[in-house]
């Protein structure tokens, strides 16, 4: 049989997942296993069980210094500020990207601008930002927000604005006025685009939690592993790094889940 | 009823459509015909408000038409007529919820209710009364446009415009939308204006058959000459037909009739 007609079962796929996965960590304890027997001190492969010492005392273990759980303050510092750069612009592109897409004389006036805004590279406005707001939380969630905002109101737009003009006409010999046409037609086709869209923008999202992070921060999960690097210290790097994948891969996962339960019409066949 | 003289319409140098004038007399079902190309679509989506004529003047009951598509004249498209993320039931009460509430476009408690009746009543029409909460996207096409002409009728348009409609559908089902689209024609006493590819669809359904096509062609320079009407055929015998087995109270096969 050709290899584009095999269709693979959950299980099989589970396992067939799992091999690359395995394989990965198999090379790590070889390579990691060989270094320390050539050196046992050898901080750059790190065994399983010097990470696990490493990570049980930020864990379990309140920091001598400030008396906090160094890891679940890193994990909480990070999420919020994640979450808040998220929800913000989440938010705005859903109302933007609305009338965007579906308000030709908005889409006239404020298109260029937001493609004007897309194009500056974020990282590039981040000293403005902490002038601006400081190097408190503000600057770090303002960096995220510039950073994937741009992205999702267009795409967001986009979508609207290519809903077949039959549907507008349709709504309008209905008696649709613009607003109820935004209420009723555009928005509830919006939703699932935009939580597409946000998916999509997770991974440049930590990408500017980290960076914003590594540059000025006291506490949160770039900004720990920026701090041990100084030591070399791979059995805290790697973990926090695993650490991170598996947030990431849990919100997805999430907002996934949130997006067919919501708007389970989007995902039947012939969508 | 519907009334439009001297119109045209083109796009910068392309004439598309030139001097047509016609009157759509109530209660009349007008196929219109003609090869790809001739403006039979942009007729109807001038009819619509869609489009603006860039010269003659069309007016519904004697008043000028409105410069944009209104709830006057309702729609049926070959695709894309119903809204994907509502469900059947949903796409029903679209139109009254436009009408009823300006502001949250939802209706509530018994206004909801009564309207659930209203469309529940159409949808039975349309032979959908088993299917309210389906999506679109889990129905055949056949049913969809049955939902599509739900939709519309709820509405009470003074002209139903029909582009293409059966045109995606199997032939056994466009049989069967046939005879609904006359039973409720009949029933509901509409004014349709249908835009086919199909002749027989056209005579089979139609009280008056429009054949747009150009009078005139310049090898040269085609695009100079637009299409006009150049046969306007009325289908006496089966208006007579019609309201004969109306008077007796019969009904008559309308396909077989031409």
């Amino acid at each position: 049989m050709r290899w584009v007609n095999r269709s693979i079962g959950r299980g099989n796929a589970l396992l067939l997942g799992a091999i690359p996965l395995g394989v990965l960590a198999l090379t790590y304890l070889f390579a990691a296993a060989s270094r320390h027997a050539a050196n046992p001190s050898d901080k750059i492969l790190p065994l399983p069980g010097a990470m696990a010492e490493a990570m049980a005392a930020l864990v379990f273990e309140a920091d001598p210094l400030s008396g906090q759980f160094l890891f679940w303050a890193d994990t909480l510092a990070s999420l919020s500020r994640l979450g808040m750069g998220l929800g913000i612009a989440t938010f705005s592109a859903l109302l933007v990207g609305l009338v965007l897409g579906a308000l030709p004389p908005v889409r006239a006036t404020f298109g260029p601008t937001v493609t004007a805004i897309a194009v500056i590279p974020p990282i590039a406005l981040l000293p403005i930002l902490f002038i601006t707001f400081g190097l408190g939380e503000t600057a770090k969630v303002a960096l995220i927000v510039v950073g994937i905002a741009p992205f999702m109101i267009r795409d967001v737009a986009g979508h609207i604005a290519a809903l077949p003009r039959e549907q507008v006409v349709k709504a309008l010999t209905l008696g649709a006025s613009s607003w109820q046409l935004l209420l009723r037609v555009a928005l509830p086709q919006a939703m699932p685009r935009l939580i597409q869209a946000l998916r999509l923008s997770l991974g440049p999202a930590w990408v500017f939690l980290i960076s914003a992070e590594a540059i000025a921060a006291d506490v949160g999960l770039g900004y720990r592993i920026f701090l041990v690097r100084r030591y070399l210290a791979m059995d805290v790097i790697l973990p926090y790094v695993a650490w991170i994948a598996l947030l990431a891969v849990a919100i997805d996962f999430l907002l996934n889940r949130t997006s067919r339960a919501a708007f389970g019409w989007a995902h039947k066949a012939g969508h | 009823m519907l009334s439009l003289s001297n119109v045209w319409v083109e796009y910068g140098e392309k004439v598309v459509l030139e001097r047509i004038s016609l009157d759509i007399a109530e209660g009349s079902f007008v196929s219109i015909i003609g090869p790809s190309g001739a403006g039979k679509s942009s007729l109807l989506r001038v009819i619509l408000g869609q489009d603006q004529p860039s010269r003659g003047t069309i007016t519904l009951d004697g008043e000028p038409l409105p410069k944009e598509c209104g709830p006057d004249r309702g729609v049926v498209f070959q695709r894309y007529s119903v809204f994907p993320h509502l469900t059947v039931l949903g796409n029903t009460l679209l139109g009254l919820e436009f009408a009823q509430a300006p502001f949250a476009a939802r209706l509530f408690g018994g206004a909801r209710k009564a309207a659930i009746a209203q469309a529940g009543e159409m949808l039975a029409e349309v032979g959908l009364a088993d299917s309210m909460n389906l999506y679109p996207s889990e129905m055949s096409g056949g049913m969809q446009q049955r939902l599509a002409i739900a939709q519309a009728l709820i509405k009470r348009p003074r002209i139903l415009l029909l582009d293409e409609p059966f045109g995606a559908l199997d032939p056994g089902i466009r049989t069967d939308m046939h005879a609904l689209i006359t039973r409720l024609w009949r029933e509901f006493g509409l004014t349709i204006v249908m835009v086919t590819h199909d002749i027989k669809e056209a005579f089979g359904l139609g009280t008056r058959v429009l054949t747009l096509d150009k009078r005139r062609h310049d090898p040269h320079a085609p695009h100079r000459y637009g299409a006009g009407v150049i046969y306007d055929i009325a289908l006496t015998r089966k208006v007579q037909a019609e309201a004969e087995a109306q008077v007796v109270g019969i009904t008559i096969d309308t396909f077989g009739n031409n």
